[in-house]
């Protein structure tokens, strides 16, 4: 059953979308979306390491013996990650000091190491690559999403970039229960019904 | 002694790593729908991650830091654990299989547990010492266990219950651990 290339890249936008429909790569989908800001940071980093990740795999999956292969996909990984948190120090230091653990955490996210083992060790380095940046997007895209809902609630306002940008009028009474850890798994869970009342027709 | 009291009772409750640090979620949902499961799960994790948190809190002060390399502390943490886990898995099924029955399953799925990998590096980051460190990581992992079987308690009694089709499953689980961290939110006033 092979699909089109732009099937390969689309499927992550939507009908395979992290961590909706699969529920994974969770600790960071949580704990980051206290503002939109973070969402993007943290997407971002996310599909960097995974796009990356993908495409180095991919090429080397006639090369790594299956016996090692998990230990060799989380060392390659993680050599991704560190690119990425150093980049993150050096470019976008407040942001790298607000996402803390989370960014070297990357490497334990499971949706890499999903991608991994179900796409990257038996298909093609371009496929890969779609695959990679579709799921990375579409994963970008759900912590936006969660982060914005949170953050509008919570605070009224939204931050996309550095300063947060007052939405809601001076009347609004910040619901501050949304920004905090209760809040984030009651808005989870209350965006995956949603998820599932849209997708069954 | 007052000392480690508080950091005791700090990081079983007020900052408890799966309802309020948010880490370890994975595990979280996918081995609470069983009492049993969440029972052996609790005790793999309080096992391994005692023995992770020492580990590289050695690995790290005597060695990364040592000889400036702090830089690899990603790869090296995320090495460590993973060869720990496949050591312990190798002992426990020749010296203690009746242990290995009990926790063999869950093992390999601590590799990828981020609360493992997590309290590894909050141990780093707050420049705990030795004794810090050990106290640490054991409470952590008893406030994970405590959680999770908590969790799974109140999962049990969802299952008789009539749920929206919408909500089912992952959806209502969250909602309900929602709930349950708001009980946890309640120990901030503590300390």
């Amino acid at each position: 059953m092979a699909k089109s290339l732009t099937q390969e890249f689309v499927k992550g936008l939507w009908d395979e979308v992290p961590p909706f429909r699969l529920v994974l790569g969770l600790c960071p989908t949580l704990a980051v979306t206290k503002a939109v800001e973070n969402g993007i940071g943290m997407g971002v980093a996310t599909t960097f390491v995974l796009v990356f990740s993908n495409i180095l795999i991919s090429s080397m999956r006639n090369v790594i013996p299956s016996k090692v292969r998990i230990a060799s996909f989380i060392v390659i990984i993680a050599t991704f990650v560190t690119i990425a948190e150093l980049l993150m120090q050096a470019y976008t230091y407040p942001l790298f000091k607000k996402l803390g653990i989370f960014i070297p955490l990357i490497v334990v996210n499971c949706i890499i190491l999903g991608r991994a083992e179900a796409f990257a060790s038996k298909r093609g380095v371009f496929r890969s690559f779609l695959d990679g940046l579709g799921i990375g997007i579409g994963f970008t895209l759900s912590l936006v999403a969660l982060a914005a809902v949170r953050e509008l609630l919570g605070t009224g306002s939204l931050t996309f970039w550095v300063k947060p940008i007052q939405i809601l009028g001076p009347s609004f009474k910040p619901f501050s229960f949304m920004v905090e850890a209760p809040g984030a798994f009651v808005a989870l869970g209350l965006m995956l019904c949603i998820m599932n009342l849209a997708g069954r027709k | 002694m007052g000392d480690y009291f508080v950091l005791a009772i700090s990081s079983i409750f007020i900052n408890n790593i799966l309802l309020a640090q948010y880490l370890g979620n994975c595990p979280f949902l996918g081995t609470s729908k069983k009492m049993e499961t969440a029972v052996g799960m609790g005790m793999a994790v309080i096992f391994v991650l005692v023995m992770a948190g020492i580990i590289t809190w050695i690995t790290n002060t005597f060695f990364l830091v040592k000889f400036d390399l702090e830089y690899l502390r990603t790869v090296v943490f995320i090495l460590v654990i993973a060869s720990l886990v496949q050591f312990v898995e190798m002992f426990l099924k020749k010296s203690i299989p009746a242990l290995y029955a009990g926790l063999g399953i869950f093992l390999p799925l601590i590799t990828t547990n981020c609360a493992v990998m997590g309290v590894c590096l909050i141990l780093v980051n707050e420049e705990y010492n030795f004794m810090q460190a050990l106290v640490a990581s054991f409470c952590y992992a008893v406030g994970f266990a405590l959680a999770l079987i908590l969790f799974a308690g109140v999962r049990e009694r969802i299952l008789l219950a009539r749920v929206p089709t919408p909500l089912q499953d992952t959806s209502i689980a969250l909602v309900t651990a929602g709930i349950l961290s708001l009980t946890f939110f309640a120990f901030k006033g503590m300390v």
